[in-house]
């Protein structure tokens, strides 16, 4: 018996323990200096509400982003939660399976807001939204983010993918001058690996997305031989993966990517790029053991520490050229937000996001492009990243999304890196180009 | 913000609350179980609800719902018959998945267990057991996420005329051999993963085997020198008998976590250059692709594929009962 | 002769460990000795260089502790919550396992190894597939249950709920795999004396399951305090509840080119379960090798 009392003694203590301890609510208020919120003043005020944003930009990015709208919060009372996860799309597929979506989300492809567009989850962008959108953005900008006809938000953040990175002073010691044509670069290539230099690096391996620099590539060529109508019609897949143009393009690409003589400069064999992550791929052209490389304009912040970025430091990036000089595809990518909620703080912070002030104010405090036509590119904070704003204002220029991006996920995401990779392996073109086709979902 | 330990207080007395409701809860049970006469299937049942129902709720239904979607369609809400299964015995990718995890289940245990036991015997009469054991215990303590950059420092490749940075390409340098790109060259690259996976769980195969071993009779060993039978003789003739149920359940263990690792491909491969498996590309489908119910189709195969050998470690249990 | 040929056998087990002990340890051994590289040196020389030319340095510490330009101490809030949802996660299963395999190995009715046969085979069902419906549980309810979508610390409870259930099939099959081979002899005289479930159940089960116990937990802690798919899924990732490991994945920055930070960040994750492994080695072995003894 005493064994008994002593149990329900406990029961009792334990549960009057569990009960009786309130939690005391910490206060989340910061202390902030005065801001002029005179600019805030059109998105309301929504004193005690909360946004919760989720995206896959973290660490350094976060902390600027989070910077950057610090004062829209203050000065609106919108607590923002923001999230930064690597895992961002597989996550949000297995959140939004749950039911806890986040209420604002950052979609790096627009195939990935698509899905979620058409399975109903998202919401319609605001009026307000879409005005900005109009006002802000070209039409081609805005299609990515818009589904039968309904825009689901506008774009973030913008890079420009068609660049080739090289050192200035190795392009002088040589004599050599920045192509303006593809013959001419084909020129240089060649002048560079008579010299003994393998002319081109690259490095494709990124954990599971290893192979996106290859589709770069080949996307990259076939926008500049076909032009985009064709680059449109292969991303929806109106004309098959494996049309023999993109065949025609990918053999272009095969000339310098699988071609020993070629590349991989400071890498060993063609075949080595897929062990070298993309990250640390450019490094080469620093040394002097590679000529080019071809990477977005958020390579610059991969550069080792210390290097500098312009025209007459130690790298700088042109344009992939194309048959034409005047006409200037230009491949990119971008980051579009989007809503799982209506909620009037909800609609106010894609409001803010969507604003000219929100990407100036951004790119004020570091490496940033956009593509809105409201941003000042005085306000980039490297050349390369003054060059890809300009491009994007350019009328001239005629900006392709990313391919890989637009197609549905297994094959963009899928078969397509997979099988650039077995391509670099030594899989042939066709073989490659064909079971890629044949993965494309049928529905 | 500097850390301020006054804001971590709600944290801390949630934990203190979270603690004493589960313990109340219990004594609360315990003393339901004190009082009076129990009936047996009462008691059962009383020690059983809280298990049971937690598996209900958090296992066993999400499995059958994972049965129902591996019937439908992308988006997981038109039905799909059996194209999934369909598709999964049909395309490369889901092949390639399907060979290399049977290379996985068979391999992992087998080399766990090998080496596991090999430490085992050789460690088990020293003094310095516990520490011996503890040094091959230790890639258990480290995530995955780690073990992902240590073994980076083993099969990092670099061209020959720079210098290495991974252990393996040194060591071939080092004998005059071409720098290789270990993860990239099927079909060895799949070996290459499989060691990581030995790498982790070769420490709790020699820890289950050497207390195996030591249970085993010393007067049996003893009896068996003075008839003059050599070490190897007593091996295979009195300890590798005594400690096979224990190997079983070790193998059966480990084949079951080999089943479902997909870690190691994830945060060294990523399921590139043919080192997909089957738990990798569920998740892959499942959750970066979108096709729910590939996804969960892959997931009911990995399920058929792990019953047999429940189902045998269950008889084998009962014939030892 | 046989003298001999002892110790020969006995000189070729010592090498074997040896050889096996090194391959296991070097490894990490790099790891550690790359942690305190600098990044450079990192990413161009292997780090066995070191030897010849040691260059030091704790910046990649520094980074991990204050790193990337958050404010220093973020790292021991998430620190904070790694405790606060480890320490219940490894309790509750273990006492919830205890109570089952119990009952499974020492109660008699019917359906019983069916029982067993069911737990067991739910090991299988996978993680990822299982966080789907349980998110939904916790976001929608189910049937009777309320939907449990709770702010501040109170969202600790969904890790609790995910880790117990999670451990529960593997928990139950090793203890009730431990408890089946406690001497028959030994419950059936205390059943005599008339002592109920309860008694027996604390007074002489428990003290004989306490290596299995402390083994289990040891295993259930590590477990847990690596999670990283549980985490990414539950925590909303903000530092009110995301633990150390969600931090960590982070610091390799968006494009992955920091990830000299994770040789540092290795170490940090992991000195707590090296912590807990080393000071509780000797049970943890115990009670494996305890465990064992009976097939």
């Amino acid at each position: 018996m005493r064994f008994g009392a002593r149990l329900a003694l406990a029961v009792i203590a334990l549960a009057a323990l569990a009960t009786a301890c309130g939690v005391p609510q910490g206060s989340g208020a910061q202390p902030h200096t005065a801001v002029d919120c005179g600019s805030y003043a059109r998105y309301g005020k929504h004193p005690g509400t909360k946004v919760t944003v989720y995206a896959e930009n973290r660490d350094r990015e976060a902390d600027l982003f989070e910077e950057t709208w610090a004062d829209f919060a203050h000065c609106t009372g919108i607590d923002v939660q923001y999230e930064g996860d690597g895992e961002f799309e597989a996550q949000i597929q297995l959140r939004v399976d749950g039911g806890s979506a986040p209420d604002v989300a950052f979609f790096p492809q627009p195939g990935l807001l698509e899905r979620f567009a058409r399975a109903g989850k998202l919401k319609p962008a605001s009026a307000g939204v879409v005005a900005l959108a109009k006002q802000g953005w070209s039409a081609d900008w805005n299609s990515y983010a818009t589904i039968d006809g309904t825009l689901y938000g506008t774009p973030l953040v913008a890079n420009v993918k068609s660049f080739v990175w090289y050192s200035p002073r190795f392009f002088r010691d040589r004599g050599l001058s920045v192509p303006r044509t593809w013959s001419e670069l084909m020129a240089v290539t060649e002048k560079v690996a008579a010299s003994g230099v393998k002319p081109w690096c690259a490095g494709i391996e990124s954990a599971e997305a290893t192979g996106w620099p290859v589709t770069d590539w080949i996307e990259d060529v076939l926008l500049r031989q076909q032009g985009t109508d064709v680059y449109d019609r292969w991303t929806a897949h109106e004309i098959p993966f494996n049309d023999p143009r993109v065949i025609k393009a990918m053999d272009t690409v095969g000339s310098i990517l699988k071609n020993d003589r070629y590349a991989n400069g400071g890498f060993g064999p063609a075949r080595s790029m897929a062990s070298i992550s993309f990250q640390e791929a450019g490094t080469p052209v620093l040394s002097g053991d590679c000529a080019m490389h071809r990477q977005a304009s958020f390579y610059a912040d991969m550069w080792p520490q210390g290097t500098e970025i312009g025209p007459d430091k130690d790298v700088y990036a042109f344009l992939l050229p194309g048959a034409d000089p005047a006409r200037r595809p230009v491949l990119g990518g971008g980051v579009f937000t989007a809503v799982f909620a209506d909620r009037p703080e909800v609609r106010a912070y894609q409001e803010y996001l969507a604003s000219a002030d929100f990407a100036n104010a951004r790119m004020k405090k570091g490496p940033f492009v956009s593509a809105n036509k409201g941003v000042d590119p005085a306000n980039a904070a490297t050349p390369v990243d003054r060059l890809s704003i300009q491009l994007l204002q350019d009328s001239r220029t005629q900006f392709r999304f990313d391919g890989s991006d637009l197609m549905p996920a297994s094959v963009g995401a899928g078969t397509f890196w997979k099988g650039s990779v077995d391509w670099i392996g030594g899989a042939g073109t066709r073989q490659v180009a064909d079971s890629v086709e044949r993965s494309w979902p049928s529905r | 913000m500097p850390f301020d330990v006054v804001a971590q207080q709600p944290k801390l007395l949630y934990l203190l609350q979270g603690v004493a409701a589960f313990a109340a809860v219990v004594s609360l049970l315990l003393l339901a179980l004190h009082r009076g006469r129990v009936r047996r299937r009462a008691a059962a049942l009383l020690l059983l609800a809280p298990a049971l129902l937690l598996l209900t709720v958090g296992l066993l239904l999400p499995g059958l719902r994972t049965l129902g979607l591996s019937f439908t369609g992308t988006g997981g809400d038109t039905w799909a018959g059996f194209d999934n299964y369909v598709w999964m015995v049909t395309d490369p990718g889901a092949l390639v998945a399907l060979r290399n995890t049977l290379a996985w289940v068979v391999l992992v245990p087998l080399l766990a267990a090998s080496v596991g036991l090999l430490y085992a015997a050789a460690v088990v009469r020293s003094r310095l057991r516990v520490f011996a054991l503890s040094l091959v215990l230790m890639p258990m303590a480290i995530s995955f996420v780690g073990a992902g950059v240590v073994w980076k420092f083993v099969y990092a490749y670099r061209p020959a005329e720079a210098a290495q940075i991974g252990l393996l390409n040194q060591l071939a340098v080092a004998f005059g051999g071409e720098p290789r790109q270990w993860l990239v060259d099927s079909p060895w690259n799949i070996l290459f993963l499989i060691v990581v996976m030995v790498w982790t769980q070769a420490g709790f195969a020699a820890v289950l085997l050497a207390g195996a071993i030591s249970a085993v009779p010393g007067e049996l060993t003893e009896a068996a020198l003075l008839d003059g039978a050599s070490r190897r003789q007593i091996f295979w003739r009195i300890t590798m008998p005594s400690i096979r149920p224990t190997l079983l359940v070790v193998v059966l263990v480990q084949a079951i976590g080999t089943f479902k690792a997909f870690d190691i491909v994830k945060t060294m491969t990523g399921g590139q250059f043919g080192t997909g498996v089957i738990a990798h590309e569920m998740y892959d489908q499942a959750f970066r692709y979108g096709e729910t119910g590939r996804g969960a189709a892959l997931a009911v195969l990995l399920f058929v594929l792990v019953t047999p050998l429940v189902a045998h470690q269950l008889r084998a249990r009962r014939r030892a009962a | 002769m046989n003298g001999v040929r002892e110790q020969l056998a006995s000189r070729t087990f010592a090498s074997i460990a040896m050889v096996i002990g090194v391959l296991w340890t070097t490894p990490t051994l790099g790891l550690l000795i790359s942690s305190f590289r600098p990044e450079q040196e990192i990413k161009t020389t292997g780090w066995w260089t070191v030897f010849g030319t040691p260059h030091l340095t704790l910046d990649n510490y520094g980074e991990v502790l204050s790193g990337g330009g958050n404010g220093a101490g973020r790292l021991a809030e998430h620190f904070v919550n790694s405790v606060v949802i480890t320490l219940p996660s490894v309790l509750f299963p273990l006492v919830l396992a205890f109570f089952a395999a119990y009952a499974l190995a020492w109660i008699e009715f019917r359906g019983r190894d069916a029982l067993v046969v069911g737990i067991f085979a739910l090991q299988v069902v996978p993680l990822q597939m299982a966080l789907v419906p349980l998110l939904k549980l916790f976001s929608q309810g189910w049937l009777f249950l309320p939907a449990w979508n709770p702010t501040g610390p109170a969202r600790f409870g969904q890790f609790w709920f995910a880790h117990t259930v999670f451990a529960l099939p593997f928990a139950v099959f090793l203890l009730h795999h431990f408890l089946a081979g406690l001497p028959r002899a030994l419950i059936e005289a205390a059943r005599v004396d008339g002592a109920s479930h309860g008694t027996l159940l604390l007074r002489i089960v428990l003290p004989l399951a306490r290596p299995a116990l402390s083994s289990l937990a040891v295993i259930q802690f590590i477990w847990v305090w690596n999670d990283l798919v549980v985490a990414l899924t539950l925590s909303g990732g903000t530092a009110e509840t995301a633990p150390m490991t969600v931090r960590l994945a982070s610091l390799a920055g968006t494009y992955g080119n920091e990830w000299q930070r994770l040789t540092a960040g290795a170490f940090v994750a992991a000195f707590v379960p090296l912590l807990v492994f080393f000071s509780l080695r000797r049970y943890f072995a115990r009670g494996l090798l305890a465990g064992s003894v009976k097939g």
